[in-house]
């Protein structure tokens, strides 16, 4: 069988999250005589070989085409559509991000197959069956699950894969795909802003000190926002917050805002209810200054302070301070 | 302009999610149900978009009787026509799903005549990019390419432009289009698409006001158009529902009040982020 996984490109590198969803595709390919392909949506020259080779990927199909000017949701699904068919390919795998997801609802919808979204396994189980571990609530929850179809439309939970390498060492064969693509195909088409976001981002940030409802108020993010500069880091809040219009949205963490990864997450006044633990899970150390010993937050974190953040973060970092002056 | 929002009822699960014995839902004896977060956004937006061009926002959900108090929170925060799919409580897929709401949508443009295009009788369909608990990311999708219409997703900025003609409003939507934003790993994507078109939307596209007590009293009077569309399986079957293992820790407590600063400092220090 074939299994066909979307490459998405960071720069000129394979992204991160498309790393992980090959992982996840060669895992479903198997040990016997299946294939893994990979499809990556440019010139063949920007094909990673080194590093799709690295994951076991035996074919990888460029898809360039001139009315392809930019992100193009419609288009891509149109062309994988077309790759899926003459690779006879059982399963189409894209890593859930914002494109892929669009992309393999697209497809769905033009196949009118079932795509299942964020998923954590995948094994085929006979003809047309597999067996799915799926995420739901942003992987607070998971789903068993059965799809039967002539063909799986899976796309991979971004954070429920570890890259991992293949043990053995496959050569790539760089192919050139070219889609026949219809007006109707190319209405929606992306034009990237110039405009980068300035500024540390939340999402890769090494230390997060995050913030909820026990900050009390706009004024209380002040000390804060001077601990997160101590420590290198950024302020992340809770949905509460932005949902008060105390701090924009772009800092909130959790299921509806941005996932986090930080070496530390100094969550400060937090429950931690489901929806912002979906966006810290993946924190390495979580240190929770609390109020309440039974806060939800408590059986997530790894450390507690039971305190008032308003005592005791303005004492941590006068403690930081004079450390650092010493 | 006449917009249609689609939103789901879905559990409110607070700190813990609790899975019914059977497994094949989320306990919530104990919780309560609210819209998902991006979809009551969703309603946020149109609304808006009304007060400034015109028009009436139809909010529309596929669930059981009870979601009706939904489309009551939503009529609440300015919506003003509500429909509700009625099913018997299970599940419904996202193929299902959008069956339905296309079904409805070509329902409605019958009742409407010929003044309108008679495959949508909206200028603007809008979604939640995701339900808070399924997390499918496809029935807006599904619908779009039902309906024949564009689709953008993950919306964090909208504007709409007015046609030559006037509308969108009641005279349609003719040289009307939209401008639609969103970031993608740190640089942003503007798609300018025509009208009608389908969008969804993520929570950060703005701030929801609160029901008005006008509006709270006006919704609850307010009648809710109904029909049971038909369940159908799909090819992806739930079989069970379960907390992921190993997921409960209990936290090291380094002390109380700023007596724990001490032990706090020396941890950051072994963990290395302090300079």
């Amino acid at each position: 069988m074939t299994v066909l996984c979307l490459v998405e490109l960071d720069g000129t590198a394979a992204a991160d999250v498309s790393l992980r969803a090959l992982t996840f595709a060669r895992a479903l390919v198997g040990g016997g005589a299946g294939r893994l392909a990979a499809v990556v949506f440019g010139p063949d020259e920007s094909v990673p070989v080194a590093e799709v080779s690295a994951y076991g990927v035996a074919d990888a199909y460029a898809v360039e085409s001139p009315q392809l000017t930019g992100y193009a949701p419609e288009a891509w699904a149109r062309a994988l559509a077309g790759l899926a068919d003459e690779l006879s390919a059982t399963a189409v795998v894209a890593a859930a991000t914002d494109h892929g997801s669009e992309v393999m609802a697209h497809l769905g919808a033009i196949t009118g197959l079932p795509v299942a979204a964020n998923c954590a396994s995948a094994a085929t189980a006979g003809p047309g069956t597999f067996r799915l571990v799926r995420h739901r609530w942003a992987g607070s929850l998971l789903e068993d699950s059965v799809l039967e179809a002539p063909r799986a439309l899976l796309t991979v939970a971004v954070d429920a894969v570890a890259p991992t390498a293949s043990d053995a060492f496959v050569a790539t064969s760089v192919h050139a795909w070219r889609s026949a693509l219809g007006e109707a195909d190319l209405r929606v088409v992306a034009v990237e802003s110039a405009e980068r976001s300035g500024g540390a981002s939340l999402a890769t940030a090494r230390v997060v000190v995050g913030g909820g409802r026990g900050v009390g108020g706009p004024d209380g993010f002040v000390a804060l926002e001077e601990l997160a500069g101590l420590l290198g880091g950024v302020v992340g809040v809770s949905r509460v917050v932005t949902s008060e219009g105390w701090r924009p949205h772009k800092q909130q963490v959790g299921q509806t805002g941005t996932r986090i990864s930080p070496e530390l997450y100094l969550a400060c006044g937090i429950s931690g209810a489901i929806q912002h633990m979906a966006g810290c899970l993946s924190a390495k150390h979580i240190v929770a200054v609390n109020t309440d010993p039974d806060a939800p937050i408590i059986s997530h974190a790894d450390y507690a302070v039971i305190g008032d953040l308003k005592e005791v973060i303005p004492a941590l970092v006068a403690a930081i301070r004079a450390r650092d002056d010493s | 302009m006449e917009i249609l929002v689609c939103v789901k009822r879905v559990p409110m699960v607070g700190g813990k999610i609790v899975v019914t014995a059977d497994g094949q839902d989320v306990d919530t004896r104990m919780s309560g149900f609210t819209v998902s977060p991006h979809e009551e956004c969703a309603v946020e937006e149109a609304v808006r978009l009304v007060e400034r061009h015109g028009g009436n926002v139809t909010v529309l959900t596929l669930g059981p009787p009870a979601a009706a108090d939904q489309l009551r929170d939503m009529l609440a925060l300015g919506a003003s026509r509500a429909v509700l799919l009625e099913t018997d409580g299970r599940e419904w897929g996202p193929i299902a799903t959008a069956d339905a709401i296309v079904a409805a949508a070509r329902a409605r443009a019958g009742q409407e005549g010929a003044a309108r295009d008679p495959g949508c009788p909206y200028d603007l369909l809008l979604f939640g990019n995701e339900a808070a608990d399924t997390g499918d990311y496809q029935v807006g999708v599904r619908v779009a390419h039902a309906l024949g219409l564009p689709c953008v997703t993950g919306i964090k900025n909208l504007e709409v432009m007015v046609g030559s003609d006037g509308g969108p409003g009641n005279g349609g939507a003719a040289g009307a289009s939209a401008r639609a934003r969103r970031e993608y790993r740190g640089a942003e994507e503007i798609f300018d698409i025509p009208l009608p078109a389908v969008i969804s939307v993520k929570e950060g596209i703005n701030l929801p006001r609160y029901p008005s007590l006008p509006g709270r009293l006006r919704a609850k009077r307010a009648a809710i158009e109904q029909s049971a569309p038909q369940w159908h399986p799909e090819g992806l079957r739930k079989e069970r529902l379960r907390v992921p293992p190993g997921e409960t820790k209990r936290a090291e407590v380094l002390g109380t009040g700023t007596d724990a600063v001490p032990a706090l400092v020396a941890l950051l220090d072994e963990l290395g982020v302090l300079s």
